[in-house]
């Protein structure tokens, strides 16, 4: 099967381009930089300069494969609304009918639980359906339009697949790893409440292969999403020790009230959009929901329509970080 | 109040037509909804009333299915036809399943609801009259089952009485047809009627309408208020409110009288299956109500709703009860199959009536046997070690002062079947009145303070004594607390205090009274058969409200018996009855019993000096004891004198009973009577004695298995009971009760089997019991078919002929007791999981609301629970699920050594052990300073309620108490 893999030089697509890479498929690869992995082809090109050269470097990238794995998009907690639009739902939209017109038979969406979260905790519930008006932040709310835009386009001969993989972390991890493992070192990182909220990660390996899984499933089970997890929820206070712990730098141990957390987030998300593109907040409300309330989920269905099941457990995850922390020194 | 023409004090109601209901009522579906005109039976130029009811046939119709028959339902006052709605989807979506179709019509009363307004008074016999006028408009054909609630059961059951060739069946929710002459009506139905109120309570205000409303447990949410509101908007609207309030017959002169005692007669004449389905919170319709037709219709099925009140209807699913009970009445399985659901199946019809014969079937002896039989011996039966001089009492006295005590109490009119409730302390004086009670037939009901005095009140109350025989304190908590039945007192007291008390009678006065009777040559009344009641006893309730378990004479028997088969307890075994339930039994075993001295509130307090001296009393050879008690024996052993020591050695089997206790406690005590084999039971207030094993037996189960073997506890009251030892020492609860009730008890080994599932291992099963699984399926509901497969989990099924008769006035709890269950035979579930050994031992591994379902497969707590307890930073563990079924987290909870101050998270290292101990995903491990225990034994811990408190920590909430 050839394969395109949008977004490849972030931390999940470089995983996800590997593993459908290594199972033998032709994979080739579609973002601004470098995948920075052997034995595909990366073609460079950004998803939303469509102006100039319609399509140009996309429609080359897509032409001939037989499957699209979607991941580009712009993840950050704040920023330019504007920005998220163009990006996930612009973007989404133009890979999409790009993928159509060049004859791609099956196309994987890489989504957020976030899409279907309306702030309260989830304890064990399976994929809902993502709501735009629920969302909350700007991610979430575009992430939630563009999958119902990919799953709108499904159809026999163009099969949709919605994955949604919850806090996907590793070795080489900068978006929520390193974050935490810095804010730890410089003893910034508190704890949301009291830390015990159960929260479901997905170890990157794992991740990727449901992916792929997904792509594999497609024939079978498109036009529906499914939420990826490690299947492990553990308190939230345990997570950011095991990967504190990994890093060999001291947990968190100061609390913040897991309320006044969200208001503080709500302020600083509504500064930060006035002033985009300096650096990401300390604090939004989206995080602090994320990280004070519980958010596991249902994986039975995914497991038996993927035909998948994670194979690297929590506490071996922890270990490979750890390895990974110890071969940096 | 007896004023015949009471509408008269209400403003003359105003009349309107008919209409439909506005759409959107919470729960209504419009598609219900239907006029019909009626012409009036009887009346003068041609009368018309226009009906609104709900009716589900067009519903049933578009699904193509053919109604089995009609539910025929009538609300009371002041509610309407919505009252029924979850009936009718129930059925409807019953129906669309594939189950039987049942044709549910729901009417509005006449003046009431979105009915007419007659602007007429419409006494009881009219509108009796006026549901058989709308049946006929609406040419009902049987099979009919009528449903009412409130005045509507009144009016349906008149319907019934007059539709013998339709009626299949009767329903009724709270409901009354009789007010005794005599006795008060209900406070607030007086209120309303006082002069100067009832017109503004129920018509110009809608006080009434709201008062009712608020009777809801839990309240009920706005939505629904606004549908019983939406026909009684204005004060118009509301005359039938004030009618149908007015024509309570409250006196004997009450125009609706004459027809309350005509439809009140007809009922006794009913024989269709009956079922009566009640909310004991209700001010207006007592639990009296529910005796009086429990009496008229004695073939009637009950259940009480612990915890629901008069809107039943909106306080418990009435509807799935009712629609599983049709069920069972129209494919003739199980319950409707036996008009009496009481009988039992070992007792043959032939065990009824004559005493001797019926006993020869039954294999065993009347309770009161060997009190005739040593009549006239001096040897000793009963021994109190009172701390003045120890009372000794001889089977001559104790068979002479039963017999008083029955004539007294028959004199008193104490009547077969009536019941006594027991709040005396383990005595002679409670085994003279107890052998005298069910010597006549009278049924005595046994719940100990272990419930907690609101439990208890719950128990006593819903258990409904005609007659309570206490020493002071229980007699106080029933003045206190207003329990019902008349009082007598074990003890004398003065004039002022028995009168506060109510005492009616004093033990003595009963004695003189009776022997004054047997004097001038009555008899005692016929003996009562092997199928009789004979008893109530009552569950723990750690797991819910307390339960009433209805034992029969001949059942009864079968404890005893078992007790003689499993330990030798026979004529002329001298027992020391440390354990009140099964030592209560040494005189129907012919066994001298003696009751060592010890404060039975405060069972610990038992020293080993005084059971030396209470076995050297009577060369006691057999000693049960419960585990608080052995707790202190062993803790007081080094005061023992070498005559003690010789007296002990006497001692053949020792038994604990009542609660947990570890396997060291378990070897301390058996040290001190070295001759001595050590048991402990396992069973429940529904099956006492269901299986035994030795220390022995303990020792070789823990041997079977790998890990090292830490003693654990085990099951009581069918609730398994985590671990009572703290390392390294045991610790046995402080306030384990003596059990001045029930009991079974054990004590067991912790030990995993062979078996991955783990467990508790509580022996082989004893001799007349048999015990098979039913196996949990995917979603852990225990579906399979009983079996003696080993190795496998699932429920533990219990056959005795010494198992419940069944459960007081809890249908719905009986049939789910008995599901299952071979034809013929009388098995009972005991919400216990486990599985049975290649060598036939059981092995327990928690409740079933216990087991944790999830993705992976069923995981039972036990076998967690003693993996994480062998790790030396922890005292106890609680091991529950959180999450939906199908998918739950497995979550521990534990106590820790030392232990903790405060509430928290394990430390990592704490949390990765524990993980490494379970073997299995843990997602979450809480530290608690002490985990929630029962009252009775402080050791079973109710998991489901740690559950639900686990819940709301990992789900983000904050730490409350669990």
């Amino acid at each position: 099967m050839k394969v395109l893999v949008t977004g490849a030089s972030g931390f999940l697509g470089r995983a996800v381009a590997a593993s459908i890479s290594a199972a033998g498929h032709e994979v080739r690869t579609f973002q601004r930089r470098s995948s920075g992995l052997t034995g595909v082809e990366d073609v460079h090109g950004s998803i939303t300069t469509v102006a100039d050269t319609p399509y140009a470097g996309l429609a080359y990238a897509v032409s001939g494969m037989d499957a699209v794995v979607h991941l580009a998009a712009k993840v950050s907690l704040t920023g330019d609304p504007a920005e998220f639009e163009a990006v996930n739902v612009g973007g989404t939209h133009t890979v999409v009918q790009a993928a159509q017109q060049a004859g791609v038979s099956r196309f994987v969406y890489v989504s957020s639980p976030s899409v279907a979260h309306a702030g309260s905790s989830i304890m064990g519930s399976d994929a809902l359906p993502a709501s735009p008006k629920h969302a909350r932040g700007d991610y979430a709310r575009t992430k939630a339009r563009a999958e119902l835009l990919a799953l709108a386009a499904d159809a026999p001969k163009f099969r949709v697949v919605a994955v949604r993989p919850h806090l996907v972390w590793g070795p080489g991890d900068t978006q929520l790893v390193e974050r935490i493992v810095d804010r730890a070192r410089s003893g910034r990182l508190p704890l949301l409440g009291h830390g015990a909220a159960l929260i479901d990660t997905t170890y990157v390996d794992n991740a990727a292969s449901a992916i792929h899984a997904a792509l594999d499933a497609a024939a079978s089970v498109h036009g529906q999403s499914y939420v990826i997890t490690n299947g492990e929820p553990r308190p939230v206070a345990d997570i950011l020790a095991g990967i504190c712990g990994a890093a060999n730098v001291a947990a968190p141990t100061w609390r913040v009230p897991a309320s006044a957390a969200r208001g503080v987030g709500s302020l600083i998300e509504a500064i930060w959009r006035r002033r985009p593109g300096v650096d990401e907040p300390p604090m939004t409300r989206f995080l602090a929901e994320q990280l004070s309330t519980a958010h596991w989920f249902d994986q039975r269905r995914t497991r038996a329509d993927l035909g998948w099941t994670p194979a690297v457990s929590l506490d071996e995850g922890f270990e490979r970080l750890a390895a990974h922390y110890r071969a940096r020194l | 109040m007896t004023d015949t023409r009471t509408s008269r004090r209400l403003s003359r109601t105003v009349s309107a037509p008919a209409a439909l209901p506005p759409v959107g009522l919470a729960g209504l579906d419009p598609e219900w909804s239907q006029l019909v005109e009626v012409a009036e039976s009887n009346s003068t130029g041609e009368l018309r009333h226009g009906w609104h009811l709900l009716d589900n046939g067009p519903q049933l119709d578009a699904l193509g299915v053919i109604a089995v028959g009609t539910i025929l339902c009538v609300h009371g006052n002041p509610t309407w036809s919505y009252l029924w709605r979850s009936l009718l989807s129930s059925a409807t979506d019953a129906a669309a399943s594939g189950a039987p179709a049942w044709r549910v019509i729901a009417v509005d009363q006449l003046d009431m609801g979105f009915s007419e307004r007659t602007g007429g008074f419409r006494p009881l016999a009219r509108r009796v009259q006026d549901l058989g006028d709308l049946t006929d408009a609406l040419d009902l054909a049987g099979p009919v089952i009528t449903l009412g609630h409130d005045w509507g059961g009144v009016v349906s059951l008149g319907w019934a009485v007059d539709h013998p060739e339709l009626l299949a069946g009767v329903m009724l929710l709270n409901t009354a047809v009789h007010q005794c002459a005599g006795v008060p009506i209900p406070a607030p139905l007086r209120l309303a009627l006082g002069r100067g109120i009832l017109g503004p309570a129920t018509v110009a205000t809608p006080a009434f309408l709201a008062t009712t409303l608020a009777l809801a447990h839990p309240s009920l949410s706005n939505e629904v208020k606004r549908g019983y509101r939406a026909p009684y908007l204005t004060s118009a609207r509301r005359g039938g409110i004030g009618g149908f309030v007015a024509d309570i017959p409250v006196a004997l002169s009450h125009e609706s009288r004459p027809e309350l005692d005509r439809i009140a007669e007809g009922a006794r004449a009913l024989t269709v299956p009956t079922l009566l389905l009640w909310g004991p919170r209700d001010p207006i319709f007592s639990d009296r109500y529910l005796d009086d037709l429990v009496e008229r219709m004695p073939h009637a099925q009950v259940h009480r709703f612990e915890g629901a009140g008069h809107l039943l209807a909106e306080d418990a699913d009435y509807a799935a009860a009712a629609l599983l009970w049709l069920g069972d009445a129209v494919s003739g399985s199980e319950a409707a199959s036996s008009a009496a659901p009481l009988s039992l199946v070992e007792l043959a019809e032939t065990a009824r009536g004559g005493s001797q014969a019926a006993w020869e079937v039954a294999g065993t002896h009347p309770l009161w046997y060997y009190l005739d039989e040593l009549q006239c011996s001096d040897e000793i039966a009963l021994v109190d070690m009172q701390p003045a001089a120890p009372r000794t009492v001889s089977w001559r006295l104790l068979s002479r002062r039963v017999r008083q005590i029955a004539a007294g109490l028959v004199f008193i009119g104490v009547k077969p079947g009536d019941r006594v409730s027991l709040l005396v302390p383990p005595s002679a004086d409670l085994t003279a009145v107890l052998y005298a009670c069910v010597r006549i037939g009278a049924i005595v009901v046994v719940a100990d303070a272990g419930l907690g005095l609101p439990g208890l009140t719950r128990a006593v109350r819903g258990a409904r004594p005609d007659c309570v025989i206490g020493a002071a304190p229980g007699l106080m908590a029933a003045r206190a607390l207003g329990w019902p039945g008349r009082k007598i007192s074990t003890a004398r007291f003065p004039a002022p205090m028995a009168a506060l008390l109510s005492i009616e009678h004093t033990l003595a006065e009963l004695t003189r009274l009776g022997q004054a009777r047997l004097d001038a040559g009555d008899a005692l009344p016929t003996e009562p058969a092997p199928t009789d009641a004979a008893a109530v006893l009552f569950t723990s309730g750690s797991t819910g409200p307390a339960k009433g378990v209805v034992y029969t004479h001949g059942q009864l028997s079968a404890v005893s018996n078992a007790l003689f088969l499993q330990y030798g307890v026979g004529v002329g075994t001298g027992l020391v009855a440390g354990f009140a339930p099964f030592a209560l039994l040494g005189p129907a075993l012919g066994a001298r019993s003696v009751t060592p001295d010890m404060d039975v509130t405060a069972p610990k307090t038992l020293t080993a000096t005084a059971v030396a001296a209470a076995v050297a009393a009577i060369d006691a050879t057999v000693v049960f004891l419960s585990p608080a008690a052995l707790v202190n024996v062993v803790a007081t052993a080094g005061a023992l004198t070498p005559t003690d020591h010789a007296a002990l050695a006497g001692v053949q089997r020792f038994l604990s009973a009542g609660a947990p206790i570890s396997e060291s406690l378990l070897t301390q005590a058996a040290a001190l009577m070295p001759q001595a084999t050590a048991h402990t039971p396992y069973g429940m207030t529904e099956g006492l004695l269901m299986a035994d094993i030795t220390l022995e037996g303990i020792r070789a189960a823990a041997a079977s298995v790998s890990m090292p073997c830490r003693t654990d506890a085990a099951a009581h009251d069918g609730e398994l009971a985590p671990s009572a030892a703290s390392k390294p020492e045991t610790v046995v609860p402080a306030s384990s009760t003596s059990g001045d009730g029930e009991t079974a008890p054990i004590a067991m080994p912790t030990a995993t089997t062979v078996n991955p599932a783990g467990g508790v291992c509580v022996g082989a099963s004893t001799q007349t019991t048999r015990i098979r699984i039913s196996a949990l399926d995917a979603s852990g509901a225990s579906v399979g078919e009983l079996s003696e497969q080993p190795d496998v989990t699932g429920e533990i099924v219990v056959s005795a002929p010494h198992v419940k008769d069944h459960y007081d006035r809890l249908w719905l709890t009986e049939r789910a007791s008995r599901r299952g269950a071979v034809p013929g035979e009388r098995w009972h579930r005991t919400g216990d999981v486990g599985h049975l050994d290649s060598a036939g031992r059981l092995w327990v591994e928690g409740r079933m609301p216990h087991v944790i379902v999830t993705a992976d497969g069923v995981v039972t707590p036990v076998g967690p629970e003693q993996r994480i307890e062998t790790l030396p930073d922890v005292a106890r563990a609680a091991f529950i699920g959180v999450g939906p079924v199908g998918t739950q987290q497995q979550v521990a909870v534990i106590e820790t050594v030392p232990p903790a101050s405060r509430m928290h998270r394990a430390s990592v290292s704490l949390a990765a052990a524990v993980r490494s101990a379970v073997g299995s995903p843990v997602a979450a491990v809480l530290v608690v300073p002490g985990l929630p225990t029962d009252i009775r034994h402080n050791s079973k811990i109710d998991r489901s309620r740690l559950s639900r408190w686990a819940t709301g920590i990992l789900s983000g909430g904050r730490w409350v108490k669990p």
